[in-house]
């Protein structure tokens, strides 16, 4: 499952949930990002997220989708927030839940890195020297591609 | 056709979104932005530097030479910077 939303979740709620009737789940793994205070040398006092309402969602399952096609997952959930975010807010969430934990952490570990480069967000970064553009992170493509070469 | 533009390049153009009718010698992402890059100095300025830009045609990542017709939805933004 898949949610855009400007609110923030709850993460005890949303994984008590992905548990709750479902007795093949052995493990849960998860995954929070949250708005850091420090980027590149500044201090952040705001990000503003940016999205494409509609390619977001269809980017997110498809994204959903290739991490179930890969591992053998029982369910799979993430959460991504837009609008304005001050530092020590919640993000992201990725929750996956397996019979074994090796798939829900490895699971996890490919949904952040795949967002981070295929889901249509854009960050806008308020500091004291104004505001401006997140820039895309060449570790964060590396990272996203390190997936597309073991599949 | 409908244009959709996001965070820095929605910035320089000046606008988010727009329907246009395209001339008849548009018809993939290429040309389409040469003709857009004529337009205005901001526009000249947003698509200067093609590996800076992404585009998507009905919402799926696409290259310069999808063929683009004017049912299309189209979207110019900077590389996807999201989690």
């Amino acid at each position: 499952m898949i949610r855009v939303q400007a609110q923030d979740f709850d993460v005890g709620a949303e994984i008590d949930a992905m548990a709750a009737g479902n007795t093949h789940i052995g493990g849960i793994a998860s995954f929070v990002g949250y708005v850091r205070d420090l980027n590149d040398g500044n201090t952040v006092s705001a990000i503003t997220l940016e999205h494409y309402p509609g390619m977001t969602e269809r980017r997110l399952n498809e994204i959903e989708q290739e991490a179930q096609r890969r591992w053998l997952l029982e369910d799979a959930l993430i959460i991504h927030r837009y609008g304005r975010l001050e530092p020590g807010d919640r993000i992201v969430l990725v929750v996956t839940a397996s019979a074994h934990r090796q798939a829900a952490f490895n699971a996890t570990m490919f949904l952040m890195d795949w967002l981070k480069t295929e889901a249509p967000f854009w960050k806008l970064e308020a500091t004291g020297d104004g505001e401006h553009w997140v820039e895309a992170r060449e570790a964060d493509d590396i990272a996203a591609d390190k997936w597309k070469q073991k599949n | 056709m409908k244009l959709l533009y996001f965070a820095w390049v929605r910035n320089k153009v000046g606008i988010a979104e727009e329907n246009i009718t395209l001339p008849d010698h548009v018809g993939d992402i290429a040309a389409l932005l040469s003709w857009l890059r004529e337009r205005n100095d901001g526009f000249a300025d947003a698509l200067s530097d093609m590996t800076a830009i992404r585009f998507a045609v009905n919402q799926e990542i696409a290259a310069l030479d999808q063929p683009v017709t004017d049912d299309d939805e189209i979207a110019l933004f900077p590389p996807m910077t999201g989690g």
